[in-house]
This record gives structure tokens, C-alpha cells and sequence, in this order.
């Protein structure tokens, strides 16, 4: 006796098919969070470049001079995967909106035995959003 | 389809003896019915089940027997019964086949909190989970995050430590003067505290909760279901609920929650346990936010 068996974590995401509402809506709640991190280094990487400009440094694009902070999101906005990446950062961004609202509204207790059709309702309505903003993101790339 | 069927013997019978027909026959009818009725269910019952059986895939590890210490799934092929449990096939089992499959279970009626059980992929008590509703083969396997001591059986001393810490018995002090007298509860309290009375130590939420896999110091959706019948009981002083308050604000404490709703789904006894740990957030922010 006293011998025991550990078998470690079961629920790990090899049954992720048994996964319930409420689990699906953490799990993407901290994948949109690190996302979003991720996208505020990038954001200020981009933005950094109006140092440079404001010190009077230029660049080429398309073969007008302009200066680095109009060049450089010139030059990413020209990019058709920089397109595509801006339509993942929207849905992103609204999913973490939309779950948060509905994380506050269980902080609250407010609706409580509805929070897996709120987290489906979420989910929805960010493909809908999501879908809605292709035309005005690939505008003059794709379209 | 049913009133056509009674009216055929009826106009059989009718020829042959109408001054009875009045006295006797809506009973007989009713009795022919029911007659019927019971023939019809015997008959769909033997024709469903007659040959039918099932599938168990059941986890065995056996620490003391050097073959078994290995853990693997056995196979049982149970016959089935009408209203059959979980529990009944693994007790059919064991019956029957296997006299060494081991595994916890008492009352067979859901509330002695014996047989938590992952089946098909979730923690479900073996008395209350029919096999009709269960796709097969039945996986029946230990409560995952707790050791294994053999076969079924899991060790629940981490559960019981945690369920204590929380100091899980009424402590006022004050006592109502004269003998006789007893410390009422009114109706609405009671209704507010009635559905975490329910709970029956399975320790399937603790189970299923993915924070109390990671993290072994936090109470669990169980401890602080039982903190809550006592915290909000407004018989306690307002001091005791504080103290209760501060057990339950520490660090592994409330706020580990992450309303992932796990537990509330997986509780046998439908208790909205995640509404209760935010309720107490709410009590706990409320005791230490003071706006004057």
C-alpha cells in the first residue's frame, strides 16, 4: 500500500473535443491576450519610427521621397500579408472585447446559467464583425 | 390510433350481449388496456435488450501485484438491463468477472459521494449516470489530478485537507439565552445558502478543475462551496464571517478562480459553484474597498 499512481495532467489538449464552453472561452481568452501583447511591441516598433523622422531622416518609396514614419507604414500597409495580418488583429481584438464584457458580466453574477451561449454569441459576432472589415482592410491590395 | 383499436372488440362483443355492455365494459376495456399496455412494454423491452450489452473500457493499476503495475484498460462486456448505471455494470463486473476490480461506492443513490468516476471523458457519479445516455464503449477511468491508489480508487486526502482548511463548522459564540431556546435560520437565508448545502464530498469539481490541476494550494470549487454555506449564513457574527473572508481572499484562495465553469458542469448535484466563488469575490472586495 502507500504506492500511488500519478498520471499527471489527463485533461491535457488531447481531449480538447470533450472541452466545454467555458473552457474554450479561458482558452481564448489568453491566446487573444498574448496576441494582443505581442501586437503592442510591434505597434510601438512601428511608431518609434516618428523619432527618426522627426529628426529630419527620409526614405525612398515608390520613388518619392518621404520621410521615415510615412515610409515605413507606407511600405507595410503595401504588403499584402500586413493586410491579412490587420484582419487577424481585428477579430483578435474584438474576441478579447466581447469575452471581457462577458468576463464582467460573470464577475457581476449577472446572467450566469447563460454564460455558454454568451461565449457562443461572442464568437458569432466576432466572424461577423471579422467578415464585415475584409472589404475595408484589403482595399486597394487584394480587392 | 389507440381508440380504434378498443373499438373493434367492442362491436365483436356487442351482438352477443349488449344489457352488460353498459355495466361492465369501460372497465374491462380499461383493464384489457392495461393488459395490452404491460404486454406491449414487456414485449418492446425483451425485443430492445435481448442480446444487448455493454462495452466498459475500465482503467486498472495495481501497485502491489508486479504484473499489474502497469496501468491498462480491461474490457467488460455487461448485459444490459433497463435503467442500468454505471455503477451497476462495474459492480456486475466485478461480480461476475473480475473480483479484483476495485473502486469506491456505497449508497447507489448519489449521496453518500463515493463514486466520482471519469467517464467518457468527464467526472460523473457511476450511481446517477445512466448507460442509456452514454456512447459506447464506456470509458470509466480514476478522477484525473488525484493519485491513483488502485484501479478506480483515488487518494481524497489532498480533497478532505483542503475541504477542512476552510473550517467547514458553525462558530458563533453568542448563544440565545434560555435552555430551550435555538438558533433560527429565516427562510430567506436558508433559501440563499440551500442549493451549497447539496454538497456531497465527490470531489468531482476539484477534479475537473483546470487551476486546482496546476495548482495544489488552491482551496478548490468544493472548499469554497463550503465556505460560502458558512459565510453567508447570517446567523455567524459579522467578525466570523471576516475571519472567513480572510481564509478565503489569500492567494489560492478566491481569486485563482478563472470562471472556466468546469466544476458547475461536472457537479452531480447542480450546484452553480462558480456563482458562489464570484459571489464571494464580490463579499471579499466589498470587505476591503471602504470609500469614507
Amino acid at each position: 500500500m502507500s504506492q500511488s499512481y500519478n498520471r499527471g495532467l489527463i485533461e491535457d489538449f488531447g481531449r480538447w473535443k470533450e472541452f466545454s464552453a467555458g473552457m474554450w472561452a479561458w482558452i481564448f481568452h489568453k491566446f487573444t491576450g498574448w496576441m494582443l501583447i505581442g501586437y503592442l511591441f510591434t505597434h510601438i516598433a512601428v511608431l518609434s519610427t516618428a523619432i527618426g523622422a522627426a529628426n529630419g531622416q527620409m526614405m525612398m518609396v515608390g520613388g518619392e521621397e518621404v520621410n521615415v514614419f510615412t515610409g515605413t507604414i507606407q511600405g507595410l500597409e503595401g504588403l499584402f500579408i500586413v493586410r491579412v495580418l490587420e484582419v487577424g488583429l481585428l477579430a483578435v481584438a474584438v474576441f478579447h472585447i466581447l469575452n471581457g464584457v462577458r468576463l464582467l458580466m460573470v464577475d457581476l453574477g449577472i446572467g450566469l446559467e447563460s454564460q455558454d451561449k454568451s461565449f457562443y454569441a461572442s464568437l458569432i459576432l466576432t466572424g461577423a464583425i471579422t467578415v464585415a472589415s475584409v472589404p475595408t482592410f484589403l482595399s486597394g491590395v487584394g480587392f | 390510433m389507440s381508440t380504434q383499436q378498443q373499438e373493434q372488440p367492442d362491436t365483436q362483443e356487442a351482438p352477443a350481449d349488449p344489457e352488460m355492455k353498459g355495466a361492465e365494459s369501460p372497465q374491462q376495456e380499461r383493464l384489457e388496456k392495461k393488459e395490452q399496455g404491460l404486454a406491449e412494454a414487456e414485449s418492446v423491452d425483451e425485443s430492445d435488450v435481448e442480446g444487448e450489452s455493454v462495452h466498459l473500457k475500465v482503467f486498472r493499476y495495481d501497485p502491489e501485484v508486479s504484473g499489474k503495475q502497469e496501468p491498462r484498460f480491461d474490457e467488460f462486456h455487461v448485459p444490459f438491463e433497463k435503467g442500468m448505471t454505471v455503477l451497476d455494470a462495474l459492480i456486475f463486473a466485478r461480480d461476475e468477472f473480475d473480483s479484483s476490480l476495485t473502486f469506491r461506492h456505497s449508497c447507489r443513490q448519489a449521496i453518500c459521494g463515493s463514486d466520482a468516476f471519469f467517464i467518457n471523458g468527464s467526472q460523473r457519479l457511476g450511481c446517477k449516470t445512466q448507460i442509456s445516455a452514454l456512447q459506447q464503449p464506456i470509458r470509466v477511468e480514476p478522477l484525473p489530478h488525484q493519485e491513483v491508489v488502485k484501479d478506480l480508487v483515488v487518494d481524497m486526502d489532498h480533497f478532505y485537507d483542503q475541504m477542512h482548511a476552510v473550517e467547514p463548522y458553525f462558530q458563533q459564540e453568542d448563544l440565545p439565552e434560555g435552555e430551550l431556546e435555538e438558533q433560527r435560520q429565516d427562510r430567506e437565508n436558508r433559501e440563499k445558502v440551500k442549493m451549497s448545502t447539496r454538497c456531497i464530498w465527490c470531489g468531482a469539481c476539484m477534479s475537473s478543475c483546470n487551476i486546482a490541476a496546476g495548482d495544489n494550494q488552491y482551496l478548490g470549487p468544493a472548499a469554497i462551496n463550503k465556505a460560502y454555506k458558512f459565510a453567508m449564513d447570517e446567523r455567524e457574527d459579522e467578525e466570523i464571517k471576516e475571519h472567513r473572508l480572510r481564509i478565503l481572499e489569500q492567494e489560492h484562495g478566491v481569486w485563482r478562480c478563472q470562471t472556466q465553469f468546469s466544476c458547475t458542469e461536472v457537479c452531480p448535484k447542480d450546484i452553480p459553484l462558480t456563482e458562489h466563488i464570484q459571489e464571494l469575490k464580490r463579499e471579499a472586495v466589498k470587505k476591503n474597498l471602504k470609500f469614507w
